[in-house]
């Protein structure tokens, strides 16, 4: 077979491009030949793998004896929204509860059933702290179940989630919510230190006396507000700065970077037309339209996108805003129960949620590498390779991150000389990788990112017949997540 | 002196590159094929990708033979039509071009000659200037002195924004001037103001604020990790990066000229008006003078130079700088500096070899001012230490030390705040000895008391492991007492520490003939990472440091009880070029360790170290005239006004002491080499006693421990170039007034008898 048959066969197969918008994109990956990381490993896949064939598979199922098998009964999130847009007036726990009661609406589940809630945020809101209280008691859950917020970046809804599978594995709970919110559109924005120094003294004061020296004492420097840190904290570069760094590092070039997110953006416009993303809920927004969409998805032509200027390094970065994701409103929510526990409860559930990874390393040169690290530590502990997984859910951060990583999960000389590990692992085959748009496309609410990882993994495993998926993810603070999903036998 | 970086290539290899470079040359006439050995390009699309690298060295020199290939390879590429232009980058890791190759200088022996040499230099950089296709140089590491003036030469640069890469012209802390094209380039470049403080500084001045001043285009960022195999990973972005920019600057695609923003344009305006200019040169004429007591004569120069360029045009300009320079290479204060730079050099290597074990955990007991300042410069460098102290109050005081220093660094902007809490977390503060049987190394900086040292010495060696060292920072008890009480004196050994640690440059180390060469090799090592310049000297009472300052310091309190005033006396001595004043050292040093010290160095040597009577500072101290830490010495402190205000209640002591003064020696001249020659005869007996090893420790030991004037290069130096002869003959003039504190030491009138004798070759 010829290469560019095979190529046809495999787009073909996958669909990849029947829509002509979506045909530019193939265009340049071809063009593009072997020098990208891309098409490297659409290569190696000479045959389109059947995914019935669950024999080839390393082990039948990852359930382990003496261990409680927990599930993802389902998932939701809010239409995730250019932060400023449509959800600009409302408050973080407002997109949570949307979430949750979609979450309740759309599984029918009864209030007082659930044990826990688990909700992760990133940018908190200081008037709700604990966001997942507050969420649960405005979306109408019992007071009598507790809640609470976790964070860990753009990992944050992961982490909610794992903290409930913990729970049920250890028996404290049967059925518990996890979810995440990002509200970007209003952030808290401060007074300066010296400022709040004087109003806090203020506060204290006995005297008029006192209170009128403490008045006088305010310069017009104190009056400029201090903005939340968009720089890590360790470093103080900004995210944005060292994905051009490591993309540079790794030799991802800008148009590699572009055609990534061109690749999103026409994925996810596909995957939204064919109404394959059917995790997105409608949303009524006080005082507004009913919102059902994402409206972050725009593909457009690569000259368009060759246009853009450097957004961080200047003049020659090469990650602009269009090959980076985008500031989002939104919030997402999951049910996970014990097995028993949903059938129980009538359910059919989606999938189940089997090993998952933790890993962190250098915040400065290694930042965004989290899927890197974590990938082959998670198929370890399961003990599959990654031939097994039939679909792999990324989180893309930057079209830069996202190459990078695939570049270093492609070298041995990475994995050696930085993992400690004899050989790669290798990088996913592009035909099973955010196949319905990612990150960069469908946007990216830092803390409800996780869970719409973990559903579309779940509901992309249903559609195409697959059995394990993998979902990555990295974080700031440089640290990353993996977890590893088994479909739920339909 | 902070050109450390600026060369280091040894005297003798770069001899012999002089000569085959010679050789070289003279083949290539013979010879087509000669393979170039510093300088290889190769042409890409157009652009010519020149690379420096000198096989010789660590970093990159100017020398005379990379300068002939350069040349050549410059011509090659002129005549080379396809070349539309050029990249100049270096091969090695850290050091773009560190400057002109010192030896190349020296071995000149006329002032005409080094002009001759300078004129060179600066037309090939004019060529480049001139030239017809844009050169792009890709800065990573040290860019200083030539290196700098061959960059500016340049049509655009392009720097790496990592801590390695430093810009700067320190030409003026060897007592030169940036001689090939910088007095004329730099004023041009980034304003008269900031070249003005380039040069008379001397500074190194990081990527970014290169980038502000317009001394660079553009800042390249280092990368981490990637795929390549590399440690050199850190300078490759720079390459394809210069040759873009080399290709969009042969396209015309990229502009040169930056916009000026509105602060600029009237910058230049006001800079372009005579009266305005020359007010500048008075300005800064005077604050040299100010600070120079007009002792160094290389900043001088350097006003001139740029004035001379500006008022009367390059050619003059160029004139100027390379005669100049050839001038000031012949000065002896160019020689001292120079000297100096390479003692410096030499001491900044461990010749005991490499240590048994590396020190990977240190403790230092005593959180005062000195155990703090050694626990900074250890946790600075990533070493876990601990710092104990016997109570809460001294070890918070201490610990408090610790983070301001750290601190204060982030508010440089040197450290950030993370960096700060990260190298804090090495910092172990305790009353007790948990985790001293992991130690590698104890230094004790407790009370200067033999029987407390003692008492110490016997509680760390029972709770210490059998292969930790034990340093005792003391700074006048001998070593071998300390010993004493040691049941492991060959672990045991001498670190004497200059006050503020964290400042001063100087180490001491001390060896008693019981120490044994692997923990002289290990205290040298810990030294070394802490940053220092060491001496290793042998043990006796005030070991070389405070031997040297103890006699000056009994003639300085001589001459206050003969009625000079403590201000007479500071102006004295920093007129000499101490930077600063004996009796401000005093109140520095303290009045009470200072009495300590001459009471006890006076009984180990007797009459050599009298002069003045100890009892005057015994007094002060029972006043409670400590001081700078007291508030109170020669000086009142803590006051806020400038001008320090003798302290009153110190005169009157002084009064009750009062001596005559006599005529014949009482000159301010004879006051200055009364002190001085105390301190060099005190130093060459020190040699002669085998104390020290050699003469250029005893410069340097002197120079960065003890503030004698750079510009003189050390006692020893200044021995050389003032005359062993004309020195005892003062020394003798002084003894028949005062007696045998000014007896010439037996090594010095050898060294008068016989003028080819000379301390440094």
């Amino acid at each position: 077979m010829s290469l560019s048959l095979i190529r046809t066969v495999l787009l073909t197969a996958f669909s990849f491009c029947s829509a002509a918008r979506s045909l530019s994109t193939s265009v340049h990956l071809q063009a593009q030949g072997n020098v990208s990381g891309v098409m490297l490993t659409c290569e190696k896949w000479k045959m389109p793998i059947p995914f019935s064939q669950y024999n080839s598979k390393s082990k039948k199922t990852l359930a382990k004896p003496g261990v409680k098998n927990i599930v993802l009964v389902d998932g939701v999130r809010t239409p995730f929204l250019q932060s400023g847009t449509t959800y600009a007036d409302l408050m973080p726990h407002d997109l949570a509860r949307a979430a949750l009661q979609g979450l309740l609406n759309r599984t029918g589940l009864p209030k007082d059933a659930v044990d826990y809630i688990v909700y992760g945020t990133v940018i908190q809101e200081v008037k709700t702290s604990n966001v997942a209280r507050e969420a649960a008691l405005g979306a109408g859950f019992s007071d009598k179940t507790p809640a609470h917020t976790v964070t860990m970046a753009c990992i944050s809804s992961n982490q909610a989630m794992t903290t409930a599978v913990g729970l049920i594995a250890a028996g404290q709970c049967d059925a518990v919510v996890a979810g995440g919110v990002e509200f970007m559109s209003d952030v808290p924005i401060r007074h300066s230190r010296k400022m709040r120094k004087t109003m806090l003294s203020l506060n204290k004061a006995k005297t008029l006396g006192a209170r009128l020296s403490l008045l006088g004492s305010i310069r017009l420097a104190h009056l400029s507000p201090e903005l939340p840190a968009v720089a890590e904290f360790s470093t103080a570069e900004t995210m944005g700065h060292s994905a051009d760094r490591l993309a540079a590092a790794f030799g991802v070039s800008r148009l590699e970077q572009d055609e990534f997110a061109l690749r999103s953006h026409t994925l996810a416009k596909k995957a939204q037309d064919g109404g394959m993303l059917s995790d997105v809920i409608s949303f009524k927004v006080p005082g507004r339209d009913i919102v059902s969409k994402d409206n972050g998805i725009r593909p457009a032509t690569m000259e368009q996108l060759a246009k853009l200027k450097p957004a961080f390094i200047k003049p020659h970065g090469t990650v602009t805003a269009a090959n980076s994701s985008f500031l989002t409103d939104g919030a997402s929510a999951v049910l996970i129960m014990s097995e028993e526990k949903a059938l129980a409860m009538g359910y059919k559930p989606k999938a189940y949620l089997r090993d998952f990874v933790y890993v962190s390393q250098d915040p400065k040169d290694q930042l965004l590498l989290g899927p890197t690290y974590a990938t082959p530590k998670v198929l370890e502990k399961s003990g599959l390779t990654l031939n097994d997984i039939d679909v792999f859910e990324f989180h893309e951060a930057f079209a830069g991150q996202i190459m990078a990583n695939l570049k270093a999960m492609e070298s041995d000389w990475f994995a050696q000389t930085y993992m400690g590990r004899k050989t790669k692992v290798g990088a996913p085959p592009m035909e099973k990788f955010n196949t319905w748009g990612g990150s960069l496309s469908l946007g990216h609410p830092f803390a409800a990112t996780g869970c719409r990882l973990v559903t579309t993994v779940a509901h992309r495993l249903q559609k195409e017949g697959g059995q394990y998926g993998l979902v990555a993810a990295c974080a700031a603070g440089g640290q990353g997540h993996a977890m590893v999903i088994e479909a739920y036998p339909q | 002196m902070a050109s450390a970086r600026l060369l280091v290539t040894r005297s003798g290899c770069t001899a012999l590159k002089a000569i085959t470079g010679h050789g070289q040359r003279s083949l290539s006439v013979s010879s087509a094929v000669l393979a170039r050995t510093h300088v290889s390009y190769e042409v890409k699309d157009n652009v010519a990708v020149v690379r420096i690298n000198d096989p010789t060295s660590k970093v990159n020199t100017l020398g005379r033979h990379m300068q002939a290939e350069l040349v050549e390879v410059i011509n090659e590429i002129w005549g080379n039509s396809a070349v539309k232009s050029a990249v100049l980058i270096s091969s090695k890791p850290g050091s773009f071009i560190a400057g002109a190759d010192l030896n190349m200088f020296q071995a000149c022996k006329t002032a005409e000659e080094v002009s001759y040499l300078l004129q060179a230099g600066q037309k090939m950089f004019e060529q480049i200037e001139k030239s017809p296709i844009p050169f792009v140089a890709a800065i990573n590491g040290s860019c200083l002195g030539g290196g700098l003036e061959f960059a500016i030469a340049c049509q655009y640069r392009i720097a790496t924004k990592s801590k390695k890469t430093i810009l700067g012209t320190p030409e003026v802390m060897l007592g030169l001037l940036p001689g090939a094209g910088g007095t004329q380039r730099l004023p041009k470049m980034v304003g008269l103001p900031a070249a003005f403080d380039m040069m008379l500084t001397g500074r190194n001045i990081k990527a970014d604020k290169a980038k502000k001043m317009g001394l660079v285009h553009q800042l390249v960022e280092p990368l981490g990790p990637g795929l390549k195999i590399s440690k050199k990973r850190t300078f490759l972005p720079a390459r394809p990066l210069a040759v873009d920019f080399a290709k969009g600057l042969a396209g015309k695609k990229v502009r040169v000229e930056k916009k000026k923003g509105l602060m600029q344009k009237v910058q230049d305006f006001v800079m372009g008006l005579p009266p305005v200019r020359k007010q500048i040169y008075k300005t800064v004429h005077n604050k040299v003078m100010k600070q120079s007591k007009g002792l160094y004569p290389a900043p001088l120069k350097i006003i001139e130079c740029v004035q001379t360029g500006i008022e009367k045009g390059n050619a003059a300009g160029y004139l100027s700088e390379s005669e100049n320079f050839g001038k000031l290479a012949m000065t002896s204060v160019s020689r001292a500096l120079i000297g100096l730079f390479y003692g410096q050099v030499a001491c900044k290597k461990n010749h005991f070899g490499q240590p048994e074990r590396e020190v990977k955990k240190l403790a230092v007991l005593g959180a005062g001012l000195m155990g703090a300042g050694i626990a900074q410069v250890t946790i600075d460098k990533g070493v876990a230490t601990i710092l104990k102290d016997t109570t809460e109050e001294g070890l918070a005081r201490g610990q408090q030390q610790v983070y301001k220093g750290l601190n204060d660094k982030t508010k440089k902007k040197s450290l950030t705040t993370f960096e700060r809490d990260r190298i804090m977390s090495l910092l172990s503060g305790q009353l007790d000895y948990r985790g001293f049987e992991n130690a590698d190394m104890v230094i004790e900086a407790v009370f200067e008391d033999l029987s407390i040292k003692h008492k110490v010495v016997k509680e760390v060696e029972a709770v210490i492991p059998p292969h930790c060292i034990f340093a005792t920072n003391t700074s006048a008890l001998p070593i071998k007492d300390i010993a004493a009480a040691s049941k492991r004196p060959e672990k045991l050994i001498g670190m004497h520490y200059f006050s503020p640690v964290d400042k001063m440059q100087l180490l001491e180390i001390i060896t008693t003939n019981k120490t044994s060469k692997d923990t002289t090799a290990s205290a040298v090592a810990v030294g070394l990472k802490q940053g220092k310049v060491i001496i290793v000297v042998g043990d006796g009472p005030g070991f070389y440091t405070t031997r040297c300052l103890a006699p000056m310091l009994a003639e300085a309190v001589r001459a206050l009880q003969e009625g000079v005033g403590p201000k007479k006396l500071d102006s004295l001595t920093t007129g000499f070029g101490f930077p600063v004043g004996a009796a401000t050292l005093a109140d520095e040093v303290g009045i009470d360790v200072a009495a300590h010290v001459a009471e006890d160095l006076g009984k180990a040597f007797g009459t050599r170290f009298g002069g003045g009577n100890v009892e005057v500072l015994k007094m002060m101290v029972q006043k409670g005239f400590k001081g700078r830490k007291s508030g109170k010495g020669c000086y009142v402190y803590g006051a806020k006004s400038k001008e320090k205000k003798v302290n009153s209640g110190a005169e009157d002591i002084l009064k009750s002491f009062k001596l005559t003064a006599p005529p014949a020696v009482s000159a301010d001249e004879d006051i200055q080499y009364r002190l001085v020659s105390r301190f060099v005869n005190e130093a060459v007996l020190c040699l002669q006693e085998g104390i020290l090893p050699d003469p250029v420790q005893g410069d340097i030991g002197a120079v960065f421990g003890l503030g004698f004037p750079p510009c003189l290069g050390g006692p020893f130096r200044f021995v050389d170039s003032y005359g062993a002869d004309k020195l005892v003959q003062k020394m003798k003039h002084f003894e028949e007034a005062y007696g045998n504190q000014f007896t010439p030491c037996q090594l010095l009138l050898d060294h008068a008898k016989d003028s080819s004798k000379r301390f440094h070759k």
